[in-house]
């Protein structure tokens, strides 16, 4: 068993508006020098601190904790997990 | 006629809607604390607005995992009227009592204003009494107050005819300006908007009767009044 650090990115799905994103895009980074950036989007990340067996089962045990405990609700919103060593 | 307000950590409008269910309205009324059961001789169930948890993750996600939300579904189940307000909607969408989902406002900022509803659906125990496309003026707060579904959600409540409440114009950016939904069933009604805020003359400055209906509707639901 190890520890593994698992972050969990919890945004909008595509298509459903973002207007805390468009805010920092529009009114902030558009507004200076960095005309290059074309969308911004903003998101939650939980970072979870598992002890499993190995990367793969810390990332099936978080993903069931996430879909179990609707911990994003599925109608609005998708999630990432990616898993490192702690 | 026995009414059950359910008290979550952070619920705010418990004591606005208890006053007017017993002082306003005569019903029976008495607190539940989230983390007890309701009786089986309950009659109707009201989660009431305020900010369970203090929204951490999502406003009423943690409190859609409180004990006392089985007996809730159980009793959804059974057709026993069940209301949420505002944060009691956030509720019942988090556990999946009700479709969609609540989202920050499109303004980003908490909103505090009055508003006009129309009334889309007078069937459910909390709509009865309203001509259809009424109007009701009454107050939202909410900062998680924009109504999201997806296109074939919303397809779907058309056809079921489950939107009870729309905003007479663009509020918050709400899907199809949705205030309130029903279950398929119509007898889990929940809205945004704040009736235990406007059924009183004194503090509405626009019209407390539409808002009163909300209240009378479950009267004559339990057969109290006619």
């Amino acid at each position: 068993m190890a520890y593994f650090d698992v972050h969990v990115t919890i945004e909008n799905k595509p298509g459903i508006s973002d207007p805390e994103g468009d805010t920092i895009l529009n009114d902030l980074v558009l507004k200076g020098t960095h005309k290059t950036v074309s969308k911004i989007k903003t998101a939650k990340m939980l970072k979870f601190t598992i002890k499993e067996k190995d990367k793969k089962t810390a990332q099936s045990k978080v993903q069931e904790i996430c879909d179990e405990l609707r911990i994003y609700n599925p109608m609005v919103s998708k999630v990432t997990i990616d898993v490192f060593d702690d | 006629m026995k009414v059950g307000v359910v008290v979550f950590p952070g619920s705010n409008c418990d004591r606005d809607m208890y006053h007017v269910l017993t002082d306003v309205f005569n019903f029976d009324a008495q607190y539940y604390w989230h983390e007890k059961t309701l009786p089986k001789n309950i009659d109707a169930v009201i989660l009431p607005g305020g900010f369970s948890y203090g929204d951490r993750l999502r406003a009423g996600v943690i409190a859609a995992h409180s004990p006392i939300i089985k007996d809730v579904q159980k009793m959804a189940e059974k057709g026993i009227p069940i209301l949420g307000v505002c944060n009691g909607f956030q509720i019942l969408v988090e556990s999946g009592l009700l479709p969609g989902a609540l989202l920050k406002n499109e303004s980003l900022n908490f909103m505090c204003e009055w508003t006009n509803l129309i009334v889309e659906n007078n069937k459910t125990p909390f709509t009865n009494q309203f001509k259809l496309h009424e109007k009701v003026p009454i107050p939202i707060a909410n900062g998680e107050g924009r109504y999201y579904v997806d296109g074939d959600t919303l397809k779907q409540l058309k056809k079921k005819n489950q939107i009870v409440f729309r905003y007479s114009q663009v509020v918050n950016g709400s899907s199809n300006r949705i205030a309130g939904v029903c279950n398929e069933e119509g007898n889990v009604v929940g809205m945004m908007p704040h009736p235990e805020r406007a059924v009183e003359s004194e503090i509405n400055p626009v019209d407390s009767k539409p808002s009163s209906l909300i209240f009378e509707s479950l009267l004559v639901k339990m057969g109290v009044s006619n």
